[in-house]
């Protein structure tokens, strides 16, 4: 279970955060999940769950509201300039597998509709990011 | 606000491994992945826990040199845990990437690199080698910022424009504080004082000399053959040597 490594990833950031912002309890964390790396959500959202109770030792976490923003992954090409959508379709299940792992692989994958060019930038939607926590002082 | 959070995760990841050693070199082609790859199997042989990770994703080969049988991937468990090939814990972007053409610009490549090291499970290792990106660019910046507590071994060789940018590395890493376990000249061709002289007023202990083996490309994917080379023998003689390496099984 991958998810788990990058909810992980994600409590040890909010507490880093939080204790920077002189935060006592974290009431709200805002993750936006980038459609790109294909997480599970329920899953994703469980791991967090459970790993945010786990710390019995430190309440700063413990009655936090994690609420998951998924987003459609773009893609512009370098070369022609064309914007494309990402469709977890379009890729065989091995290679799902691998940019599910590793999104930045899309480019081994992955080829600009119009051109064909493996040159092209992800605009949005690559991966995991916190975008808000909330909390009282 | 918008925070990446693999970052706060890295430190956790590699909090059971006692020594990191970043294997680097001022260009490509000059045996980094080579030096890194014979270390990390030289120290799993003498009874060290070991891992190698290759983070040189323009051109990833420590795969090559190992001769990784298709069809080994890591296994997946709260994370990844690397396959252990030859003995040492491997991982890689070739794993996911396959062999074909991975274009990757500067942000893709430190997103990769991110990626790997938050997501790797390692355990409990006596070394992690790793295999930088080669140079001074943003990957091997991101890399020594990220892994802060590597130790580098640098290589190069007797040529003039390899040491050029060798010596800029060295003194990038001592602007930095970074330890520097010292330097390896690879492929040497004839004896010659011109490493050892260009090393002067750098501060950095010389670790010894590879010589050119015209053997070693017929080894390369044949771990067993590979450490019986005149050149693999000769860095074995380093590491147990002047690095101090020496546990026995």
């Amino acid at each position: 279970m991958h998810e788990w490594a990058l909810a992980e990833a994600v409590i040890e950031a909010a507490r880093e955060e939080s204790r920077k912002a002189g935060l006592q309890a974290v009431t709200e964390i805002l993750v936006k999940v980038g459609e790109l790396q294909q997480l599970e959500l329920e899953l994703f959202q469980s791991a967090l769950d459970e790993l945010a109770n786990e710390l019995s030792e430190e309440t700063v976490l413990k009655h936090a509201r994690i609420i998951l923003e998924p987003e459609p992954a773009l893609f512009k090409c370098r070369v022609c300039g064309r914007e494309w959508a990402f469709k977890a379709a379009n890729l065989r299940a091995d290679e799902g597998e691998a940019v599910h792992f590793a999104p930045e692989v899309a480019h081994a994958y992955l080829r600009c509709p119009a051109c064909k060019s493996p040159d092209f930038e992800v605009i949005q939607g690559r991966g995991v990011t916190i975008q808000r926590i909330k909390g009282t002082k | 606000m918008t925070v990446d959070p693999r970052l706060s995760v890295v430190a956790k990841r590699l909090a059971d491994v006692k020594r990191i050693i970043a294997v680097t070199g001022g260009k490509g082609g000059i045996g980094k992945s080579f030096t890194a790859t014979v270390l990390a199997l030289t120290l799993a042989r003498l009874g060290y826990r070991v891992g190698l990770l290759d983070l040189d994703l323009s051109a990833p080969s420590a795969h090559v040199i190992l001769g990784l049988d298709e069809g080994v991937f890591p296994e997946e468990e709260k994370g990844i845990t690397p396959p252990q090939v030859h003995g040492v814990a491997f991982m890689s972007i070739t794993y996911f990437s396959g062999d074909a053409p991975t274009p990757l610009r500067g942000t893709d490549t430190s997103n990769a690199m991110l990626e790997l090291l938050a997501i790797t499970r390692w355990g409990a290792l006596d070394f992690l080698i790793v295999d930088m990106p080669p140079g001074i660019g943003d990957a091997a910046m991101d890399v020594i910022r990220w892994l802060n507590r590597a130790e580098f071994i640098v290589i190069t060789t007797a040529s003039k424009v390899a040491l050029e940018t060798v010596k800029k590395v060295i003194r990038m890493l001592g602007e930095l504080q970074k330890p520097v376990l010292g330097v390896v000249e690879n492929m040497k061709l004839r004896e010659s004082s011109t490493v050892l002289d260009a090393l002067k007023g750098y501060n950095v202990p010389f670790l010894g000399a590879i010589g050119f083996d015209t053997d070693l490309e017929d080894a390369i994917g044949n771990v067993d053959a590979l450490l019986e080379t005149d050149a693999a023998k000769q860095l074995a003689g380093i590491v147990t040597g002047k690095l101090g390496f020496t546990k026995a099984h």
